[in-house]
């Protein structure tokens, strides 16, 4: 694997970067850790930031039997629907493993939940989570997702299916997809001026009179500001 | 523009310790006046609109953290300050059973890069307090004093704001305020309905172009993340890089500055500094050394700088150097408003910050405690990040099922889904902004035993709030309280109580700390004279906010800049008459 391909799936995210850097040489692991093109958060870092980063991107916490597992948890959570795709979908599984990593205390509460799954589903079913049927998956499930009504002695469960959720519902909304299906319209150059009029209305909010005549107007956004001696802004007719 | 080392070369006319607010004005008004300057940074260069430094108008999916804080970048992923609470290599310590949380950002421009651009002149009673209630001290110089340079920076500068005419918010020359977002029409009407007023906001963000130099304001809602449009303020893009291309001026970037250096005479001669390239020790002389390194940094400058004239450190013959460290009081709080669910879509992000705030409206004579706070406004349809999605495990009962009847607590599948996205943007809060009382026993000293990995040593933190910011605290959650309910929301969390001060922040996590370096007419109660020159060194000045003698409910930017102003010219004024 030359490095330009490694730096390739790094950008895309399409794999964990730890499980291409384990088939490498050490020089080509050298230099998929150039700086050249981190592969970690865009934007003014500094060299600190990059290693870190790096070292976040190369190193491996999750086993891929984990991986499995928190797939269809995510999948159970965030599923595809008519308008939507689902959260492995948009590899929420590979942001999980990177806040593992960049949050350590999530890996013990993650690592030890991950195991309280197989050791209930042995309990009452005797098999491992995995290897559940569907609806036997769906019963464990129950018992930990819904907060309100969950047994008492099913508090860990229920923490560790909070964690899960937050992890995935965050990975999956940070994501474009995710962004389309909130319907998220902003984070790109326009011009504000107040909420429309039809939402207004239906609010029942009119702008405070007092005001009206001094807000920012459009048309005037090019116009170099001047003011007068009381600090009055000079506005064309 | 230089950024080589210049160990042995000509002396400068005045070296320039720090690239903030202060620094940033006076590099500008010292060079234009033709002097030679030197600006010593401890961090790197930066300039957003270079692409290499721009975190403006990315996407949470650029960052693998989805934006989330780091340790070098505790508000967020994409924000524009590098350093924060706890920097690697640069520690500081707190003397046990009093707590200081020091924020610093190791860049040009300082923490003018990320702050909230809230711009608020001090009014009359702001620099006389002591007339008013009896505690602290007044300041030395009053409204009028720096009424001409406010002026000067809203113009320089810019603006947005109203003219109201309260006494004590004094109106300035405004650009044109944005209108306010949804969740801030009902924050005001939940406000009126309590008499609290709520104004347009007063963020030094460019609605209308000012110059030919800076872009105006493009709505992203980022200006924590510094504009690549230069369309808000910070002290890189506005001031220091300004000068550069106009003025004699000479950068220094990534060199930490270890003390002043005086003659036998105890007259300043420069800096030494530690270059963070090859960790050397470098002087600079100079004939002025201003010091606009941020109050806690050039309190430690000074109290490093010790020297057979100054024993104790330079400007602290009397024990006065960070004596009467304060920070603004803060306290939050959060609500839902139902009226806010399932919320047409339409671009919300407007300017980086509230487009409305409620400045101090009571007369504390009527209160159980001493000094006045501000409220900001936050809430919105902004841009999803890092968090998102989260405390549906909590959250979800404020959502009304098909039938009326609350959403179960968390849960899983496309209910959840769809839950998720009908709850986006409907969350509100407030954040209370307060003075507090300044204190002889706040102090930061050196502390012997402990250095930073330059070798300097570091800062230590004694800081106790008193009774009257804590009741202040809990003012501010009644008003809160007050003002969600009011709006038809549901508040969220509990109502702080005095076993956690009424949810006070930490001293420190306000980040407007002020104070140790403070003005005053007697050497024995002050470190600076009113023109911000030190008592013992008359070639010595602070730019920083070390100088105030109380800080306002306001924030502080606005008056470091008119203040810097006002030291500079009094440097080129000193210079011309031979008087330094």
């Amino acid at each position: 694997m030359n490095r330009r391909e490694n730096l390739k799936l790094l950008f895309t995210g399409a794999l964990a970067s730890g499980f291409l850097l384990t088939n490498c040489t050490p020089e080509e692991k050298q230099a998929a850790l150039s700086p050249v093109n981190p592969g970690g958060t865009a934007g003014g870092r500094t060299d600190d930031e990059i290693n870190i980063d790096q070292r976040l991107l190369s190193d491996v916490f999750l086993t891929e039997e984990e991986k499995k597992k928190l797939a269809v948890l995510a999948d159970i959570i965030i599923p595809a629907d008519a308008e939507s795709p689902s959260a492995t979908d948009v590899g929420v599984v590979d942001f999980i493993e990177f806040m593992m990593k960049d949050y350590p205390a999530y890996q013990i509460p993650m690592r030890g939940g991950l195991l309280w799954l197989d050791h209930y589903s042995r309990d009452h079913f005797d098999k491992a989570f995995l290897d559940l049927n569907e609806t036997d998956k769906m019963k464990i499930i129950d018992e930990i997702a819904w907060p309100d009504k969950a047994k008492p002695e099913h508090i860990g469960g229920v923490m560790f299916f909070n964690m899960v959720r937050n992890l995935t519902a965050t990975g999956y909304f940070t994501t474009e997809p995710g962004f389309k299906y909130l319907g998220y319209v902003g984070n790109r150059p326009n011009v504000w001026d107040g909420v429309p009029d039809h939402i207004m209305k239906a609010h029942g909010f009119e702008l405070p009179e007092k005001y009206i005549d001094i807000y920012l107007k459009p048309d005037e956004r090019g116009q170099l500001a001047e003011w007068d001696a009381e600090g009055n802004i000079l506005r064309k007719a | 523009m230089s950024f080589e080392i210049k160990s042995t070369a000509e002396p400068y006319d005045v070296i320039i310790v720090g690239s903030g607010a202060g620094g940033g004005m006076a590099s500008k008004i010292l060079s234009e006046a033709g002097l030679s300057v030197a600006v010593v940074e401890a961090g790197a260069d930066f300039d957003p609109a270079k692409d290499e430094d721009r975190t403006q108008l990315r996407f949470p999916w650029e960052s693998p953290r989805r934006g989330n804080s780091t340790r070098i970048r505790p508000f967020g992923d994409f924000d524009a300050a590098i350093g924060g609470w706890d920097i690697e290599g640069e520690p500081y310590t707190n003397t046990k059973g009093t707590k200081f949380d020091w924020f610093r950002s190791r860049m040009v421009g300082g923490r003018t890069n990320h702050w909230g651009r809230i711009s608020l002149r001090f009014g009359p009673d702001d620099f006389k307090r002591k007339d008013i209630d009896g505690l602290g001290d007044n300041w030395p110089i009053g409204y009028d004093d720096l009424k001409p340079y406010y002026d000067k920076v809203d113009k320089l500068i810019g603006v947005f704001g109203s003219k109201e005419g309260w006494r004590n918010e004094p109106d300035g020359f405004f650009l044109p305020p944005p209108k306010p977002r949804l969740h801030e029409m009902y924050m005001m009407k939940g406000a009126k309905k309590a008499n609290i007023p709520v104004i347009p906001s007063r963020l030094s963000v460019l609605t209308r172009p000012i110059n030919n130099e800076r872009g105006v304001c493009f709505f992203c809602n980022q200006c924590n993340r510094a504009c690549q449009a230069y369309a808000d303020f910070s002290s890189g893009t506005c001031l220091v890089h300004p000068a550069m291309k106009k003025g004699k001026v000479d950068l220094y970037t990534n060199s930490m500055v270890r003390k002043v250096t005086t003659d036998d005479q105890g007259k300043a001669t420069g800096v030494s500094f530690i270059s963070k390239v090859d960790l050397k020790e470098y002087k600079l002389k100079s004939r002025v050394v201003v010091l606009g390194a941020s109050a806690c940094e050039s309190a430690r400058i000074m109290l490093n700088s010790k020297s057979k004239s100054h024993p104790n450190g330079i400007g602290n013959s009397t024990g006065m150097v960070g004596r009467y460290l304060h920070d603004s009081t803060g306290a939050d709080r959060m609500g839902i408003l139902p009226e806010l669910m399932e919320r047409e879509r339409y671009n919300e992000d407007g300017v980086g910050g509230m487009h409305v705030y409620t400045p101090w409206w009571l007369d504390n004579k009527k209160l159980d405690f001493a000094r006045g706070y501000h409220i900001e406004y936050w809430g919105g349809m902004g841009m999803p990040s890092y968090g998102v999605g989260f405390a549906m495990d909590t959250m979800r009962k404020h959502l009304k099922d098909e039938f009326g009847n609350p959403s179960p607590n968390g849960g899983y599948g496309e209910g959840l889904k769809k839950d998720i996205r009908r709850i986006q943007g409907s969350t509100l809060g407030m954040s209370g902004r307060g003075e507090s009382v300044p204190q002889y026993t706040n102090y930061c000293e050196i502390d012997p035993t402990v250095v930073d990995k330059y070798g300097i040593p570091v800062l230590r933190f004694n800081y106790q709030w008193t009774q009257d910011e804590i009741l202040q605290a809990k003012h501010m959650h009644e008003t809160f309280e007050e003002i969600i309910t009011n709006a038809g929301g549901t508040l969220l969390g509990s109502k702080p109580g005095p076993e956690s001060l009424y949810g006070l922040a930490t001293p420190g996590r306000i980040i407007h700390e002020v104070g140790t370096t403070r003005m005053g007419n007697t050497p024995e109660t002050s470190v600076l004279n009113s023109n911000c020159q030190a008592h013992d060194c008359n070639n010595l000045f602070v730019v920083d906010a070390g100088p105030f003698v109380s800080q306002a409910d306001k924030n502080p930017t606005w008056t470091i800049l008119a203040l810097s102003w006002r030291t500079s010219d009094y440097i080129v004024s000193e210079l011309k008459k031979k008087n330094i």
